[in-house]
């Protein structure tokens, strides 16, 4: 896109431009380019001497026990944040699509959460899910479940997916609206009158045309999953019990931060960077084909 | 739409969603009003308590009970505040220059350097963590307000959103403000600003709310207490989350933590919807 009529100055633009590419360049493209160079060196424990090793750190980190753990907990983790943070918005985006009078107010009431930050959530559902002191922790146990998140590992992934879903579903609510908000009525009243019943409707019609929506936010769900998640999985089990809610990011955050192993948390951070592009462009690209209908 | 359905349907399910939203936040209320034994004991009730104000005041001032020592909640508000205020600010502001500058001008690179902004989208701060806590450790910036805060200004959501809005502006307005003799900065004070004010209210819902999320980069780049934030102090208050620890303050900065943005969402409703939207598109 370009303008007719535009400002002839020849220096004011990149004046204008350096505040910006200043903070950029010096905190986004020169640390993202000394992780890919420290990810190809080899430090001794003591700091004393590095040594450039190509792509000895991928190996090591890609065939370490720790890593592929930590791969399938994040694949479980962040399958079931994005199903379990996109289906109850989904249902509830039709209802409130149904609702005549009082849709806003609905919006209201379901969109605040979103303001709420992930590690403050956690800290909210460990009062509640607390197996002595918490009212759900208590009425599980009640009912003979034996919930104690900080022994069964199993469970301890439940909570952090449940309050990582339970966080994000507002912000899925509100595309999910807007996306059905577009739908012509016309469209749906003529499946109604050639017989279609509602559930059908909705199969058929409605959910074919909100399928960029849903594209969109599975991919926005998954980097939500793999990286806002930090605060919740830090704040409620510390990657624990054993390493049962220990997840890329944590990995890398244990790993770079406070076990200081330079070269195999660059690799980590590389290869983590490697899976946002990759989710980025194929966004990018499927928008773009989409477009044209 | 509305041929045969059930009437009360929605009205039901939709309630039932608020109601799950709802419930954990009525009871950290409800436990940020009973005394610390109450809720060890485990039979906190579902009705507020007696300790409501007494318990505020305390997390205000000096939250230290028998097992939690921590900074006043007022403090880590004021920190949290300023930093989600930098942050804001600063987004818009370098933002608003640079799409001014891509938009309205033909310069070359102009392409190039757009790129480079809009690349950055794809690198969250979590993933270059360590790179970027290096270049603020040798600039010597760890615990500062000015490391805290402009790593995370820069950002291509703000620019894109503006180059968007400015594309949709007419050129007979730039005409016309050119053969008023308006220059370039001119234009944009007295034309271009007042033309994006909506753009401006949403961004700062959607900012303010990222700014006073933060937890990652705010948990590695200040150590000192005095620069806590509210989520960040909350978290370290839980400690390893035992029953016997003073809940009734952890959950009144739980709630001080989470009314400021909550409030916001609600207040600005329209510019959060709207920013939320048209930023992702």
């Amino acid at each position: 896109m370009r303008r007719r009529t535009i400002f002839r100055n020849k220096l004011l633009p990149y004046l204008l431009l350096t505040p910006q590419l200043a903070i950029t360049i010096i905190f986004f493209f020169y640390p993202a380019a000394q992780a890919l160079y420290q990810s190809m060196l080899f430090e001794d424990p003591f700091g004393l001497r590095t040594q450039f090793v190509w792509f000895e750190n991928f190996q090591t980190v890609l065939s370490s026990p720790l890593y592929l753990e930590a791969a399938r907990v994040t694949l479980v983790f962040s399958v079931a944040v994005t199903l379990g943070a996109m289906a109850p918005a989904l249902l509830l985006a039709v209802m409130a699509d149904q609702v005549l009078r009082g849709a806003t107010g609905y919006r209201t009431l379901i969109v605040w959460p979103y303001a709420i930050a992930p590690a403050v959530a956690a800290v909210l559902m460990l009062f509640i899910f607390h197996p002595t002191i918490g009212q759900i922790g208590q009425g599980l146990r009640a009912l003979g479940v034996p919930w104690d998140y900080r022994i069964h590992g199993g469970q301890a992934l439940f909570l952090v997916i449940f309050v990582s879903a339970w966080k994000q579903v507002s912000y899925n609510f509100l595309f999910f609206l807007a996306g059905l908000q577009s739908i012509p009525k016309t469209i749906v009243e003529a499946a109604a009158i050639d017989g279609a019943s509602p559930t059908r409707r909705f199969w058929r019609v409605i959910f074919p045309l909100l399928s960029p929506t849903t594209f969109f936010l599975l991919v926005v769900n998954i980097i939500y999953a793999f990286f806002d998640t930090f605060g919740v999985i830090h704040a409620q089990t510390q990657g624990g019990p054993g390493r049962a809610t220990t997840t890329l990011m944590y990995r890398l955050y244990r790993d770079g931060w406070v076990n200081l192993d330079l070269g195999g948390s660059s690799a980590q951070s590389v290869l983590l960077m490697a899976a946002v592009i990759g989710l980025t462009v194929i966004q990018f690209r499927y928008i773009e084909r989409r477009v044209h209908y | 739409m509305a041929i045969g359905r059930n009437r009360w349907l929605p009205h039901v399910v939709l309630l039932i969603g608020v109601a799950i939203f709802a419930f954990p936040i009525y009871l950290a209320f409800v436990g940020s009003s009973h005394d610390a034994s109450t809720i060890a004991r485990g039979d906190m009730p579902l009705t507020i308590g007696p300790h409501l104000i007494e318990n505020y005041q305390q997390a205000l001032v000096s939250p230290v009970g028998m097992r939690v020592r921590a900074t006043p909640a007022l403090t880590m508000m004021r920190n949290s505040l300023y930093m989600a205020l930098a942050i804001v600010v600063g987004k818009i502001a370098i933002s608003l220059l640079s799409a001014f500058a891509v938009v309205f001008f033909e310069f070359p690179g102009r392409m190039f350097f757009f790129w480079m902004i809009f690349i950055t989208l794809m690198l969250p701060v979590e993933v270059r963590m360590i790179p970027t806590y290096a270049v603020v450790s040798n600039l010597g910036m760890v615990d500062t307000f000015a490391g805290l805060t402009i790593p995370l200004i820069a950002s291509a959501t703000a620019t894109l959103l503006f180059r968007q809005h400015f594309l949709t502006i007419p050129d007979e307005l730039v005409d016309a403000s050119q053969i008023d003799g308006a220059g370039a900065m001119r234009f944009f004070w007295s034309v271009l600003l007042p033309l994006s004010r909506n753009n401006v209210a949403a961004l700062f819902v959607i900012m303010f709310i990222y700014g006073w999320n933060q937890y990652l980069w705010p948990l590695i780049v200040t150590t000192g207490r005095g620069r806590e934030t509210i989520v960040i102090g909350i978290v370290r208050m839980i400690g390893t989350g035992e029953a016997q620890t003073d809940w009734q303050l952890i959950m009144a900065v739980a709630m001080l933590a989470l009314v400021p943005p909550v409030a916001i969402i609600i207040l600005m409703q329209r510019w959060f919807v709207k920013g939320l939207v048209d930023a992702e598109k």
